[in-house]
């Protein structure tokens, strides 16, 4: 009982603090929709004149969802080594709470955040000429927490790791744009040199990026065009972010029990 | 009847010993301060009591309870108030205090009467809704003392409480805690490297490079040093010295004043000035300080100016409107 309550507390804390920081909002938002803006529209005539079978925007926007969420997840989680700077943690690491509880109330709220902010991505969706269709909203939702809850596991593992926010530009650098560029968002996967396929295979946005595409787009472009695009089936998808969650999430709390 | 027990606590963080073997015990009820220039090893030593930091050999109990091997027996029995601010800055005074007795699995409505107990005990009761981040450093202070206590812990730690306020807030947090330790009868354990805030206390540890020089009351410490100077100014220095002789009290001649070494400095004066015929100029009365007394124990002085680049990073970062 006590374990559920620490980690709702962790869990409120996060949403109240995301709620109050309207910046941020905008900020995040901004973000998947320039990309798609410059990204979609810059490529959309190039590609029109190919034989890639599907609108360019179209075919770029389940990615965009996908990015939208790791960011949120990674930042939102990462901000433990904030509060570790400026003291808050330690707060809490004196309290009488299993570690435990702390780790997962933390990845829970990340998981929340990213997930309502891809929820706010899909109202662009009419815009862009995509219908959904309303029983692809339960999986699609489903997806994106998992997605969510994967990427925030690994945010909070590398915060865990990381001693000082010095290092947020680093861990960007490293990891966040190499794995945003690799994940099959920005061009389909399916016809790049081995290396290049081997890179998205271990990143969980490839899988995220390609489930989220099967599934929004499903109403709305060809089946044979889509299937061309993808890289595994749904479930697959889903199969690999759930025990990449698990991986993820077991990590960064025994890391956590560490400190 | 001792609150806290500390037996042979060491830490060393690789070839440095920042704390070696230390022994002590504070009374229940009692305001116990640890005293001592940067670096000394206070804050490590807070670090240990409070589970924080495993220590590298020794024990100590809180409240009966062993820090190595009972950490959240220990955790629940004790309130802490860092050095450096702790707060959630984005959420209001009311909210931290809220996620503060949430952890500690206070039920809510113990929480809503300890709430209003603990912000009135600190004047923040008109503050509760606001946003922490529009708070001063000294209220930012006082809403962690009321976090700390929220769970009505035995004894509360208070690491360096005063530093980077203001004068007139150092003594409104002192009402505080003085007001703490009348009515819950509350163990406070403080560190401090400031000489007047070691006043307070009912008895004074002063710790240097890692160990525990001398522990006793502040007046006792004093009274080891030395004792109290009368110093006397006068146009008819003659006459003067000629009474005091007369009057068989032993003095000194320094540039042109007099001496006298007392041990009681207040009740001598009254009786010498009455006995005195002699005009006097000026009269004056020095104490020894706890700076004295640390200069007698350690050879060196402890300065409130020798603030490492931290602790002016510190103060920027409390004072720091955000």
């Amino acid at each position: 009982m006590r374990f559920i309550q620490t980690i709702y507390t962790i869990w409120q804390r996060e949403i109240v603090r995301y709620t109050r920081a309207k910046a941020r909002i905008l900020s995040t938002l901004f973000q998947p929709i320039m990309f798609l803006v410059i990204f979609g529209v810059g490529l959309k005539e190039t590609f029109a004149a190919s034989n890639f079978g599907i609108d360019f925007l179209q075919f770029m926007y389940p990615g965009i969802i996908a990015i939208s969420v790791m960011s949120v997840a990674i930042f939102s989680t990462i901000s433990t080594v904030w509060d570790r700077e400026f003291g808050f943690l330690k707060e809490i690491l004196v309290t009488p709470t299993p570690r435990s509880a702390i780790a997962l109330g933390k990845t829970l709220g990340a998981t929340t955040i990213a997930t309502g902010q891809a929820l706010i991505l899909l109202v662009l969706a009419p815009l862009l000429g995509i219908t959904i269709a309303l029983p692809s909203l339960f999986p699609l939702l489903l997806l994106m927490f998992l997605l969510a809850f994967a990427l925030s596991g690994l945010g909070l593992f590398i915060a865990s790791l990381m001693q000082t926010t010095e290092n947020f530009g680093i861990v960007m650098q490293l990891l966040i744009f190499p794995l945003f560029f690799l994940s099959g968002a920005f061009f389909p996967l399916t016809a790049v040199p081995a290396w290049m396929g081997a890179v998205a295979a271990v990143n969980p946005l490839t899988y995220g990026v390609d489930a989220f595409r099967q599934v929004l787009l499903g109403g709305t472009a060809a089946h044979a065009t889509l299937a061309r695009l993808s890289l595994h089936t749904v479930s697959l998808d889903a199969l690999f972010l759930a025990a990449f969650s698990c991986v993820m999430v077991g990590a960064a709390v025994i890391a956590f029990n560490k400190k | 009847m001792a609150i806290i027990c500390v037996e042979g606590l060491v830490k060393k963080f690789g070839a440095f010993t920042a704390v070696s073997a230390i022994s002590f015990t504070v009374k229940k009820g009692e305001v116990f301060g640890f005293l001592g220039p940067n670096g000394a090893g206070k804050s490590t030593t807070i670090s240990m009591l409070s589970t924080i930091l495993p220590p590298s050999a020794g024990d100590a109990t809180i409240n009966g309870f062993r820090i190595t091997r009972e950490r959240d027996a220990v955790r629940r029995t004790i309130g802490l108030v860092f050095q450096d601010t702790s707060l959630d800055d984005q959420l209001t005074a009311e909210e931290n205090l809220r996620f503060h007795a949430r952890l500690y699995g206070i039920p809510r409505a113990t929480f809503l009467a300890r709430k209003e107990e603990v912000l009135q005990l600190v004047d923040l009761e008109d503050k509760k809704d606001e946003i922490v981040r529009t708070f001063s450093g000294g209220m930012k202070r006082r809403l962690e003392i009321a976090r700390g206590l929220i769970h009505h812990p035995a004894v509360l730690f208070l690491d360096e409480p005063s530093i980077g306020l203001d004068p007139q807030t150092r003594a409104h947090l002192w009402e505080y805690i003085l007001k703490l330790k009348e009515e819950k009868e509350m163990t406070i354990f403080m560190t401090t490297h400031y000489m007047d805030e070691a006043e307070y206390c009912d008895r004074i540890a002063i710790i240097d490079r890692g160990a525990i020089v001398a522990l006793d009351t502040p007046a006792a410490l004093k009274k080891g040093v030395g004792k109290d100077i009368v110093t006397l100014t006068t146009s008819a220095l003659r006459a003067l010295k000629k009474e005091l002789v007369g009057e068989n009290i032993a003095f000194r001649e320094e540039g042109g004043t007099l001496r006298i070494d007392v041990d009681d400095g207040e009740a001598f004066l009254p009786s010498l000035l009455r006995t005195l015929k002699t005009p006097l100029n000026t009269v004056s009365l020095r104490k020894p300080t706890l700076d004295d007394v640390f200069l007698h124990l350690t050879g060196r002085a402890i300065r409130d100016e020798e603030a490492s680049k931290k602790d002016i990073l510190r103060h920027a970062m409390r004072m720091r409107p955000r």
